[in-house]
């Protein structure tokens, strides 16, 4: 079931959360809304499953214009960062309830519900835990009731609010894998928001950046991460080191490596991963000093500081190097080193 | 190598640090005291007073109080009352608590400002406002009269005076809860497909129940004690437009003091019945 946003704008009195997106959600993807608190990805995600309504524009699910039905009429499931689920129900009727509300006409019988229920809980594993209630467990268990329950009325759509937020950090891995294997095998049109740009580029299979209202850029994980579409993009997706001409040495920088940029282009952002150092054998010529670094597991983060001609400055340079890679080179602390810049990304 | 041992606390340096964290025993005892001479000077002593002296001709002299015929009107006026305020009050106590909690909307603070109003106006002016609306020189009298209908000095506007004054109980315990708990769970509800009613039954009335019982329970207890609001209004009427609380002053005043305290320990018998109910649903509450 694809989903078409036309034009859709939505504001909260003086302030703008939502500025004419536009937007295509195809079948059976997995998209990810990203993006910092504030840019609206939460506000979209409520408009599209009918719990807000759009000032303007459309919400077309699977050819059908949806704009002005009610939430409970959209066939949408809905998962909450917060659960939601029924304190007062067990983990069985949680499921269960969407099925038992169905008008009279179409609902299931009660043995047909039962199995449902029971084959939805063995999807999430936690069939076992069928007759205890949502506060006695935890919260990773909470979310994979949420959306065993969300899909108990087999939605056409999947949206997922921050899921993994209120969960803590190993939990939260190990539901990302979780989310993504259980897409593959269901293949629900989903849609997911969160701020964790790790998150996005890890589960989703589509990749939607949004800021301050406006979507930025729209694609697959490594359409964003090796060709962002703007400086914005660039900055939030990944870590950067960010080069302003105006405040750079220009010789320092094409010592470096750094192309000339076409014009108008005067900052250039690089990824730690394409800088290459290499231990100074001139130390009067070396390009920088090695401040320090950091043991991320397999990578190692090295902070180094920019030898201008004139003396050290204080802008630090961050680069990122594989392990076994780091031991080869053999620096110490304030070791002078050279780096050579493997591509960059030019903005305005 | 070596091996640390650990020393064991004092069992005195425990006690010493526990007490260092608690009230002087002065303090303690005094705050008791304190307490407990409130209780018995203000609300047992009376309690034990309205009883002695109810039984101070003998049971059969009580028995016969409760049985005389405005004794007995005056219990059916009060029940009657109740019975139409509490059930009205309670449905819109869960509505205005809805409208407030789940919705914006122009004038909600105004509305939230009046849900209080009962409550910071005198109970006799309660009153007076229906005289000034429904009595013979009120704004609707003429009308009233012409079609016959009787308000003031009679049961409506008895049960009108005691809507009015009752009607904060349910509103104010269910809407700081309904605020506490957010809507999160009925919006999850409507995405299951559920309509706004089966929410409300199915999700929201079973989280709310113990306080909605607490509030309903509240408004009772003051539907059947109401006095000034309703002594305005009544027209004390012996017979007729007497709820018991009316109908021990009337007692009173007419020297039957058997009389008037049995009357009065009906509505203490209310007072403590009220009581273990209030406890038993407060346990309830906090068992949740």
């Amino acid at each position: 079931m694809s989903i078409s946003l036309f034009d859709i704008s939505k504001n909260f009195g003086a302030f703008s959360a939502l500025n004419h997106i536009n937007l295509e959600v195809p079948e059976g993807e997995l998209v990810a809304l990203l993006g910092p608190s504030g840019c609206g990805k939460t506000t979209l995600l409520r408009i599209i499953a009918g719990l807000e309504r759009t000032d303007k524009g459309k919400v077309v699910i699977n050819g059908q214009d949806k704009t002005d039905q009610n939430v409970s009429q959209r066939g949408i499931g809905f998962v909450f960062q917060h659960y939601a689920l029924f304190r007062h129900m067990t983990v069985f009727e949680n499921v269960a309830f969407g099925l038992r509300v169905k008008p009279r006409n179409i609902r299931p019988s009660n043995e047909v519900i039962t199995k449902k229920v029971h084959a939805l809980l063995e999807l999430v594993q936690l069939d076992w835990l069928h007759n205890r209630y949502p506060d006695q467990l935890s919260g990773g268990q909470r979310q994979r009731i949420a959306l065993a329950r969300a899909l108990a009325v087999e939605p056409s759509v999947l949206l997922l609010d921050e899921p993994f937020g209120a969960l803590d950090a190993s939990v939260r891995k190990d539901l990302r894998q979780w989310l993504r294997n259980l897409h593959h095998e269901l293949n629900v049109t989903s849609i997911f928001v969160t701020h964790d740009q790790e998150e996005a580029m890890e589960v989703a299979s589509q990749v939607v950046v949004l800021n301050h209202g406006r979507i930025e850029q729209q694609g697959t994980p490594s359409q964003i991460y090796d060709h962002p579409a703007n400086a914005f993009v660039s900055r939030f997706i990944g870590q950067t080191n960010v080069f302003d001409l105006d405040e750079h040495d220009a010789d320092w920088l094409q010592t470096a490596g750094l192309l000339t940029p076409k014009l108008g282009e005067k900052i250039a952002h690089v990824r730690p991963h394409d800088i290459i150092i290499k231990k100074s054998i001139d130390t009067a010529k070396a390009l920088a000093t090695l401040k320090d670094w950091q043991h991320l597991g397999a990578l190692i983060r090295i902070e180094l500081v920019k030898n201008n001609i004139n003396g050290s400055s204080d802008a630090s340079v961050f680069a990122e190097l594989p392990n076994d890679k780091f031991k080869e080179l053999d620096l110490t602390r304030g070791d002078k080193v050279n780096l050579t810049i493997r591509q960059a990304h030019w903005f305005h | 190598m070596t091996v640390t041992t650990i020393k064991p606390i004092h069992k005195d340096k425990l006690v010493a640090q526990q007490q260092a964290l608690q009230d002087p025993n002065w303090v303690r005892w005094g705050l008791i005291f304190i307490a407990l001479s409130f209780i018995t000077l203000f609300i047992c002593g009376p309690l034990f007073l309205v009883i002695f002296q109810a039984l101070s001709k003998g049971f059969a002299a009580y028995w016969a109080a409760l049985s005389e015929p405005d004794t007995i009107s005056a219990i059916k006026l009060t029940l009657l009352v109740a019975l139409v305020t509490v059930p009205l009050n309670t449905v819109f106590g869960v509505a205005a608590a809805w409208a407030i909690t789940r919705f914006d909307f122009k004038g909600k603070s105004l509305l939230t400002t009046l849900i209080d109003l009962p409550f910071s106006v005198s109970p006799v002016i309660s009153g007076l406002i229906f005289v000034l609306l429904f009595g013979a020189q009120g704004w609707f009298g003429e009308w009233l009269m012409a079609h016959d209908i009787k308000i003031i000095f009679a049961a409506p506007g008895i049960i009108l005076a005691t809507l009015f004054i009752t009607f904060p109980f349910v509103a104010r315990q269910l809407i700081p809860l309904m605020q506490e708990m957010g809507n999160q769970e009925e919006e999850a509800a409507l995405s299951l497909g559920a309509s706004g009613w089966k929410t409300f039954w199915a999700i929201t009335l079973p989280n709310i129940k113990w306080a909605l019982l607490y509030g309903v329970l509240l408004c009772n207890a003051r539907a059947m004690g109401e006095f000034g609001a309703v002594s305005v209004v009544s027209g004390h009427i012996r017979g007729m437009t007497n709820t018991l609380p009316l109908h021990v002053e009337v007692s009173y005043n007419d020297y039957d003091v058997v009389g008037a305290f049995a009357s009065a320990s009906i509505l203490a018998a209310l007072a403590i019945v009220t009581l273990i109910l209030k406890t038993v649903l407060e346990w309830q509450q906090a068992k949740r």
